[in-house]
């Protein structure tokens, strides 16, 4: 019983328009990351951020549902440059 | 792309930017309405509770047109133990009367139908637009914005910034902090589809009525948050929210959390066999009273989320935003009439007419509440609710123990969790805060 399996299955009820090779959030590259940034890998409601067989966190923003959790969580401290995807791109919500 | 001038530009089109464009374009101000979403409603998240009382100020008739789902004839406050609920319930027939208090609501489709009678009073809306940035001139003033289309600057006497809890703009002109962990809640939902006669029948339900739960316990384990369920017409709205900084403490997922909700033995008898046709998430402002930045300034104000305007307590956040629009835009309004400029000064206006409603008073009447369930949440959240459920079952099950060994077993788990002296503090508290 996976969750990350869980989420994906989730995130596919959504419809989304992927603004593709122009992700709206960026990680800072890091050789350790910091523990907000690590806390990601199990707040993200999206299960966006995830961490590398080498200790790193990297993003795939495409089923991102901007809440802004991780800019609430790691903006301040640079670990992450967040903006909204441009006008009409990014998650759809049908009910919200 | 566009030449002229405007008397307001909103940023957003929910809840605050709908009724501070309709409030203004209604009585003739011209104005444009900038959204980032394909069409109003598309990027919004609610639970989601309608109070009829606070759009009726701003569409008297709109329970004719609204796409409304039900209206709400009973509340459920359940404590949650782990297989358990103790359960507050509140029904009353007079709910159903001719213009019900409170409905539920799908907010894309309402925002959507809202956004159209903001157009039908000559508001510009422009969608599929994300404003990058306030433009300010050289003495600061706000004077108009700049967004994600080509030639894109665009002038206006106030900026009316409506932009949700995750606003950018406010932010990153330094006009306001961003919201601090301890101060959002983190919360996720699904729609759950079933039949309109299935959801009646598990829920006691003639026609229209609607029944909300919100439940609280150790779904969160230990953390500040509340789980809920809201029935729609053909739908149910489940959902589940904590604090950042407890998640980021904590390490369950927000789906993970809600997944062992869904699974409770209290809840999941009222979703089986639904289809589920979307996730979505959203934070919360939970700060209250003490968090609420800088409303107004040379040039623009701030309403809704985007100022933190949501009472955590009575989980109102919509009517706070839909108040604080209308009288933003009836500030300007009045400013604009007087033929006086909009300047800090005179926008100061916004607050006063804010801070004599219901929402300051209420915000203030609840200001130490936050702090206080964030500091104690393993005993208010956890803690409690087990020792709740222990009580209730010692009370029912009968099994041959006298009574008065079974009440002195159940004071005696209260004393051993939180000593007199805690149970004491802990009720004197709570009182405080809800002062």
């Amino acid at each position: 019983m996976s969750l990350a399996a869980r989420v994906e299955e989730k995130l596919y009820q959504n419809r989304y328009l992927v603004d593709a090779g122009k992700p709206h959030i960026a990680i800072r590259p890091h050789e350790k990351p910091s523990e907000n940034l690590l806390a990601m890998t199990h707040i993200c409601p999206a299960g966006c951020y995830s961490e590398t067989s080498s200790g790193q966190v990297e993003i795939t923003p495409d089923g991102c549902l901007e809440c802004g959790t991780c800019r609430v969580l790691c903006e301040a401290s640079g670990d992450i440059t967040w903006n909204y995807p441009r006008g009409g791109f990014g998650v759809l919500f049908k009910f919200g | 792309m566009i030449e002229e001038r405007f008397d307001a530009i909103v940023i957003g089109a929910g809840m605050a930017g709908n009724a501070a464009a309709h409030t203004m374009a209604s009585r003739g101000l011209k104005v444009l309405q900038l959204e980032r979403g394909e069409y109003p409603g598309s990027k919004n998240v609610q639970g989601a509770i309608l109070y009829a009382d606070m759009v009726e100020k701003i569409i008297p008739n709109f329970r004719e047109e609204a796409p409304l789902e039900r209206h709400l004839v009973e509340q459920r406050f359940w404590m949650m133990g782990d297989r358990s609920h103790t359960a507050i319930q509140y029904r009353n027939d007079d709910f159903n009367e001719d213009k019900p208090n409170r409905y539920t609501i799908v907010r894309s489709q309402f925002d959507r139908w809202f956004s159209k009678e903001v157009q039908a009073q000559g508001a510009i809306v422009i969608c599929e637009t994300t404003v990058m940035e306030l433009v300010s001139d050289a003495y600061g003033k706000v004077i108009g914005v700049r967004t994600d289309r080509r030639g894109g600057t665009i002038f206006a006497d106030v900026v009316v910034l409506c932009e949700g809890v995750n606003g950018l703009l406010g932010t990153r002109a330094g006009l306001r902090p961003s919201p601090k962990p301890e101060h959002v809640a983190l919360a996720v939902k699904e729609m759950h589809f079933l039949p309109r006669e299935t959801i009646e029948a598990r829920f006691n339900l003639h026609g229209d009525e609607g029944v909300v739960v919100e439940a609280a316990g150790v779904i969160s384990k230990g953390m500040t948050g509340m789980g809920f369920v809201y029935t729609n017409k053909e739908s149910i709205s489940v959902g589940m929210g904590c604090l950042v900084s407890d998640f980021a403490e904590n390490k369950d997922t927000p789906y993970g959390l809600l997944e062992a909700f869904k699974n409770h033995p209290s809840i999941k008898p009222l979703l089986e066999g639904s289809e589920v046709k979307e996730y979505a998430a959203h934070l919360i402002p939970e700060g209250g009273y003490n968090t609420i930045p800088e409303l107004f300034g040379d040039g623009w104000v701030v309403c809704g989320d985007a100022a933190q305007l949501n009472n955590a307590i009575h989980r109102e956040g919509s009517n706070l935003a839909l108040t604080s629009g209308r009288l933003a835009g009836e500030a300007i309004f009045q400013i604009k009439s007087r033929k006086d400029a909009m300047t800090k000064q005179n926008l100061a206006l916004y607050k006063k007419l804010l801070d004599d409603s219901f929402v300051m008073k209420d915000l203030k009447k609840y200001k130490d509440m936050p702090a206080l369930l964030h500091a104690n949440s393993q005993n208010y959240f956890l803690a409690y609710p087990q020792l709740v459920s222990k009580a209730m079952e010692n009370f029912l099950r009968v099994d041959g123990t006298p009574k008065l060994d079974k009440e002195k077993a159940t004071i005696g788990a209260f004393i051993k969790e939180r000593k007199w002296s805690g149970l004491f503090g802990d009720a004197w508290k709570l009182a405080r805060a809800w002062r």
